[in-house]
């Protein structure tokens, strides 16, 4: 399952379209067998900016009815930076029960995890992933997932980024001499405990900062990390 | 009781806002002695407290500050990154499964059971929303104070001599410490559960079954 979640990542990095990043969501729509996966980017002068798996007619609908100034899910996501679960939302006012109504009807999930991203200089995206189910089920995906759908909502985030000419304030990905050579050593096949201690540093540092170099390559997890870094040419053996 | 609070919405909590920051002031200015700014008002403000930060409060029976630290995430602007870069070997430590934690502080009479409930608030964090590690900065006072509270943080590096030592460290996830420390707090986790439920839920309690309704 992993492998395969990896190979869309890698899909993503590659992308240099929005159709790209459009197949992308579609990619990992049918990878978790749910019913949309959104990537929603708010200015701050409210233009909006995505891809997803919502019909063009909702999202014509979302754009012409403003809903973005009383969507629960952007206006519950703004000033915060934790995962956000569409039960925890305020759907009691009358506009945001229209909205709500409105939205199952265009085939919009009952269900909904909604992550806050923010880049440089006050920039604002939510990433969702919706879905029909009752809530155990939903509420064991979102465990099963949760780590998952937030690194996939970075590497979302960095590509809309460089999308829009900010390449320079997405994260860097340029290594720290610390993180190549901990790369290195797990790439030339030692363990956790026989790269730290070779750096002469705690396990713990390792494990931190081999995170720090994933979240800037983009990768799944350590494998994936070391895989990027290789073909990336930023790690040689 | 915990309160989990986006420095948006501590007005909604005038009270325990400003006890927290005249505590601050206490343990940053008077007993620690650290170089912070203290206002006319005797309360401790910094830079990052307007970066809309999440605060994890323990609220006295009185409404008063117990306890609070503060959490940022470290995709964004942290105190780590901007200003220890040379005590982490040049690693920006930048995760979104990272958030950094500052301004641990306890009010002058708190008992040992709020630095409990503030590592439990820390643990429901990891738990409720996937962050793998915190980061913080600290000198060698708070690290003897974390390690007297059984919260230790693994030192990534350090810079200073003596008394003036500043550390970056680090803490992870411990399955030892949920039994322990709920136990020190003579509470169930379930209690922990609905403190956090609480503070996230948007919803008026009266009004909460509309989204299954629809």
């Amino acid at each position: 399952m992993t492998d395969v979640l990896e190979s869309y990542l890698d899909r993503l990095q590659q992308a240099t379209t929005l159709e790209h990043l459009q197949q992308s969501t579609e990619d990992l729509r049918d990878h978790y067998g749910i019913t949309h996966v959104v990537y929603h980017w708010v200015s701050s002068v409210g233009e909006q900016y995505g891809a997803g798996t919502y019909s063009t007619d909702w999202v014509d609908r979302y754009l012409e009815r403003g809903y973005v100034r009383v969507d629960p899910v952007v206006q519950g996501c703004l000033h915060r930076f934790h995962p956000v679960d569409w039960k925890q939302l305020d759907w009691s006012g009358r506009v945001a029960r229209e909205l709500l109504a409105d939205a199952l009807a265009h085939g919009v999930g009952n269900q909904g995890f909604s992550i806050p991203i923010r880049g440089p200089n006050g920039q604002f995206a939510v990433f969702t992933a919706n879905h029909s189910c009752n809530d155990l089920e939903w509420s064991r995906f979102v465990q099963a997932n949760m780590r998952d759908l937030i690194i996939v909502a970075h590497d979302f985030n960095r590509k809309a980024l460089e999308f829009e000419g900010k390449r320079d304030l997405a994260p860097s990905t340029t290594l720290s001499p610390r993180e190549t050579s901990a790369l290195t050593l797990l790439a030339k096949g030692l363990s956790r405990a026989q790269a730290a201690d070779q750096l002469e540093i705690s396990e713990h540092t390792l494990r931190v900062y081999i995170e720090a170099a994933r979240h800037k390559l983009g990768a799944l997890n350590t494998t994936h990390a070391v895989a990027r870094a290789l073909n990336a040419g930023l790690i040689v053996l | 009781m915990l309160r989990y609070i986006y420095g948006v919405d501590l007005h909604k909590h005038p009270l325990l806002r400003d006890t927290m920051f005249r505590d601050r002031a206490i343990q940053f200015h008077e007993r620690l002695g650290w170089d912070v700014t203290v206002d006319e008002k005797g309360e401790e403000h910094d830079q990052y407290d307007a970066l809309n930060p999440l605060y994890v409060i323990w609220e006295q029976p009185d409404g008063r500050h117990g306890g609070s630290m503060r959490f940022l995430p470290t995709t964004g602007r942290t105190m780590v990154n901007e200003h220890f870069l040379h005590v982490t070997d040049g690693v920006r430590i930048e995760s979104p499964l990272i958030w950094e934690c500052t301004r641990f502080c306890l009010a002058p009479d708190a008992g040992r059971e709020v630095s409990a409930a503030l590592a439990l608030g820390g643990a429901e964090i990891m738990a409720n929303f996937a962050v793998e590690h915190f980061v913080g900065v600290f000198d060698a006072r708070m690290v003897r104070i974390y390690r007297l509270l059984g919260m230790a943080p693994e030192v990534i590096g350090q810079v200073g001599e003596g008394s003036d030592v500043l550390a970056v460290g680090l803490w992870g996830w411990d399955d030892a410490f949920w039994p322990r420390t709920l136990n020190r707090l003579g509470i169930e986790r379930e209690t922990s559960l609905d403190w956090f439920r609480q503070s996230f839920s948007a919803i008026p309690p009266t009004k909460k079954r509309i989204l299954e309704a629809a």
